[in-house]
């Protein structure tokens, strides 16, 4: 059955001029100024005037717990996350059970996101077998699998032996992958739960400090220029951490990086009430941290913002800090902070949001011949509606995912995911899964 | 004061009268019948998620003494060691009526969480979470040093106190920081500089690496346990050479004032942080530490039972009362 048509009137692609967008069979048909279009008898017209259209959201970390962790999140519910948080690809960590290593696995996970049909599902494969930093994973076997995996990634647990990941770093470039590194020197961060400074002291948290992420970090960024390989750093969270890539930037080393929502917004000090919805890794940080990530994402020294969406079932938070799991959800609320944070502040535009969140992440990801493309004639269909001024207030209970681990309940976002469409088809109208 | 899990949740009014009300319970200690009726038919339950002999046993005689009925769940024999958390043991005993949770737990902030929660409408008083505080401790040391120096009464304006050892994971540390510094102390800790906490400079004391700069002249020194453990995680080369920078040993007593006093929250390592001829001395006061610990924590229980809505007014004056009467001797 042919896709029927869709005729967005008076739509402003990156928030600017309004135009009518014309889609039909899954592509952009036809772009013009805002009341041109008429489309055939037969086009449906929504009524989205004044919404910001922006390429489908890309995120490039999300756990997604299928296989294995059915109990907090599955591959369908976290799509559904990821729709109505303005997500049309989304690539899943390879901290699963069991791990995604190997070429079966991924193509497991590639599958049933194929299957769901409401976000293009990439997983990601581990470095090592099993996460366990002691042997590279069949990282080929998992890039010329049907999942075509490009990422690589041990998330969750740092490559920390130097040999590995320099073996890793050159190895994938036999197939143009990319290593991402969750950096976190694990001497430095035994027991760690918190960001280490004088609130850590004070409450008797154990510290996480800086330095186990920005040594990591250097040593990542030297061996990725000796070997001339890529290198992607997960999720970074300092302001050394930002001044390193900066530098090996400036040096022309082929490295890119990450921030998450909850890094541009929240602080070390919400630790004070040990409730461990606020226990995530790398932990908050300070609020020079914040301003220097902030700073870092508005300058492109950090290339996109993915959101780490991290689900754990009720009772892995409701219990002491240090008993918690570490993480955070993150697909549906990930666009209205970065608007609060880095928009309304006036640090970037919508069309360096869309660049950040959408074309960046594609590419890095290598998924940018479907995703993150740009609003033209015949390109796919992988659209975000954006309503810039209708508030909402984050209800746990009202999430799609099934972990309820939210640390924004009760909070008020400035904005609102209005329709998803992936390849054409609606995932979100007015706000609801379809 | 619903709940006592931060010596920060103390002002000094506050922290004083609990002092006070220690001092006039303290004279129970002298009778035959060591026993009050003020808690009769009330519940208490000791949690004890880690081994604490003397904690346990020191909140279990103030809880009697006090005539309350006393449910003890200890980590060993229980089904906390099978994995029950602590809001499971926290519902439960919240099923079983008891009113105030006396909780010890190996996690930092336990007794906050137990607190704020939700779990339980329970007061619940801190008895050591994790690093973080231990504010009956830092009550019954405080005691202990105004007793001692200042006559049972007063206050401890001007009076230095130097704590000595492994102050990054210790709960004694920093209750007795921040206690000591609102009654008026002057406070010092000394430490080598891997077991001193980042960010100590905005502490509310002095810091330093030496321990014989510090001692000199001071009023009372408290010695912290150090740990075996912590010498097998590098915080220092080996226990010979920690006990020759940091250990209390004769000879370094000498340097406080003539009426200096040594504290230990004990259990110690004789010959690790301070020699057997020390902590069997004169100056040495750990024994009082314990007794007075009693008499603290029995105050600490009418302050947070005071609080509860439903029960009636337990105030210094009805203390006062059974004190000067007759006490109660079927309790």
């Amino acid at each position: 059955m042919p896709k029927a048509d869709v005729l967005l009137s008076g739509v402003r692609p990156l928030n600017e001029q309004a135009c009518d967008v014309w889609i039909s069979d899954g592509r952009i048909r036809q772009v013009g100024a805002a009341g041109s279009l008429v489309g055939d008898p037969h086009t449906v017209r929504p009524n989205v005037a004044g919404q910001i259209l922006l390429p489908g959201l890309v995120d490039l970390h999300t756990h997604l717990r299928e296989p294995g962790r059915e109990d907090a999140e599955t591959i369908a519910t976290g799509c559904a996350a990821a729709a109505l948080g303005g997500f049309t690809a989304v690539h899943a960590m390879a901290n699963t059970a069991p791990v995604a290593d190997t070429a079966g696995v991924v193509e497991q996970v590639w599958r049933i996101g194929q299957a769901t049909g409401r976000c293009d599902v990439y997983p990601v494969g581990a470095v090592t077998v099993g996460l366990a930093g002691e042997r590279l994973a069949e990282l080929e076997s998992m890039a010329s699998s049907a999942a075509r995996v490009r990422v690589f990634s041990d998330d969750g647990i740092c490559v920390s032996d130097a040999v590995l990941m320099r073996r890793a770093l050159e190895y994938v470039k036999a197939f143009g992958g990319v290593i991402a590194q969750h950096a976190q020197e694990p001497r430095l961060t035994e027991g760690a739960q918190m960001n280490e400074g004088a609130l850590s002291a004070q409450l008797g948290l154990t510290g996480w400090p800086a330095v186990a992420e920005e040594a990591i970090i250097a040593r990542d960024v030297l061996l990725a220029e000796h070997v001339g390989s890529r290198l992607h750093v997960c999720h970074l969270s300092t302001r050394g951490s930002v001044e390193i890539i900066r530098w090996a930037k400036q040096r022309g080393i082929h490295v890119t990086a990450e921030v998450t929502p909850h890094h541009l917004l929240l602080t070390e000090d919400l630790a004070a009430t040990y409730d461990p919805i606020y226990k995530v890794n790398p932990p908050l940080r300070t609020v020079d941290d914040v301003t220097a990530v902030r700073e870092g994402l508005a300058d492109g020294t950090i290339d996109i913002v993915a959101t780490d969406h991290a689900p754990h079932p009720h009772e892995a938070k409701d219990c002491e800090w240090s008993a918690g799991a570490f993480g955070m959800l993150g697909l549906q609320t990930a666009l209205p902070i970065v608007v609060e944070t880095m928009v309304a502040s006036g640090l970037m535009s919508w069309a360096q949001l869309a660049h950040q969140m959408s074309v960046q992440p594609a590419r890095i990801g290598q998924v940018d011949h479907m995703h993150g493309r740009p609003l033209q004639v015949g390109e796919p269909a992988n659209l975000v509606l954006i309503d810039p001024q209708k508030r909402w207030t984050v209800q746990p209970e009202a999430l799609a995912s099934l972990s309820r681990n939210t640390p924004y309940v009760g909070r008020e976002m400035p904005a609102s995911v209005r329709g998803t469409m992936l390849r054409g088809e609606w995932t979100v109208v007015d706000g609801e899964l379809q | 004061m619903r709940h006592l899990l931060s010596a920060a949740d103390l002002d000094r009014d506050r922290a004083d009268s609990i002092l006070n009300t220690a001092a006039q319970l303290a004279t129970l200690q002298n009778r035959s019948v060591k026993k009050l009726p003020t808690l009769r038919g009330r519940t208490i339950a000791n949690l004890f998620f880690e081994d604490s002999t003397r904690t346990r046993l020191s909140f279990e005689a103030a809880a009697k003494r006090l005539s309350a009925d006393v449910i003890t769940f200890t980590a060993k024999g229980s089904s906390v060691s099978k994995g029950e958390s602590l809001k499971d043991t926290a519902l439960t005993l919240e099923a079983m009526g008891a009113e105030v949770v006396v909780v010890r737990h190996g996690a930092s902030g336990a007794a906050h969480r137990l607190a704020h929660s939700g779990w339980t409408q329970a007061g619940v008083i801190n008895a050591g979470d994790g690093t973080h505080e231990h504010p009956t401790q830092a009550l019954l040391d405080a005691y202990t040093i105004r007793d001692r120096l200042c006559a049972g009464a007063g206050n401890l304006d001007g009076l230095r106190v130097v704590i000595v050892g492994d102050v990054l994971h210790s709960r004694v540390a920093r209750s007795n920081v921040i206690l000591l510094g609102t009654l008026g102390a002057e406070v010092t800790l000394v430490a080598p500089p891997t077991l001193m906490p980042k960010g100590v400079e905005s502490w509310p004391c002095q810091y330093t690496y030496d321990l014989d700069e510090a001692l000199t002249g001071a009023d009372a020194v408290m010695m912290l346990r150090v740990q075996a453990e912590r010498m097998n995680a590098a915080y220092f080369p080996s226990a010979h050479e920690y006990s020759r920078s940091f250990g209390l040993t004769a000879a370094r007593a000498q340097r406080l004032a003539d009426h200096g006093i040594v504290l230990h929250p004990g259990p110690m390592n004789r010959g690790m942080e301070i020699s057997a001829d020390v902590a069997d001395g004169p100056r040495s006061v750990v024994v009082d530490q314990v007794t007075n610990g009693v008499s603290v924590r029995m105050a600490v229980l009418y302050e947070v039972f005071g609080a509860r809505a439903q029960v009636g007014a337990i105030g210094n004056a009805e203390v006062d009362n059974f004190i000067g009467g007759e006490p109660d001797a079927q309790g």
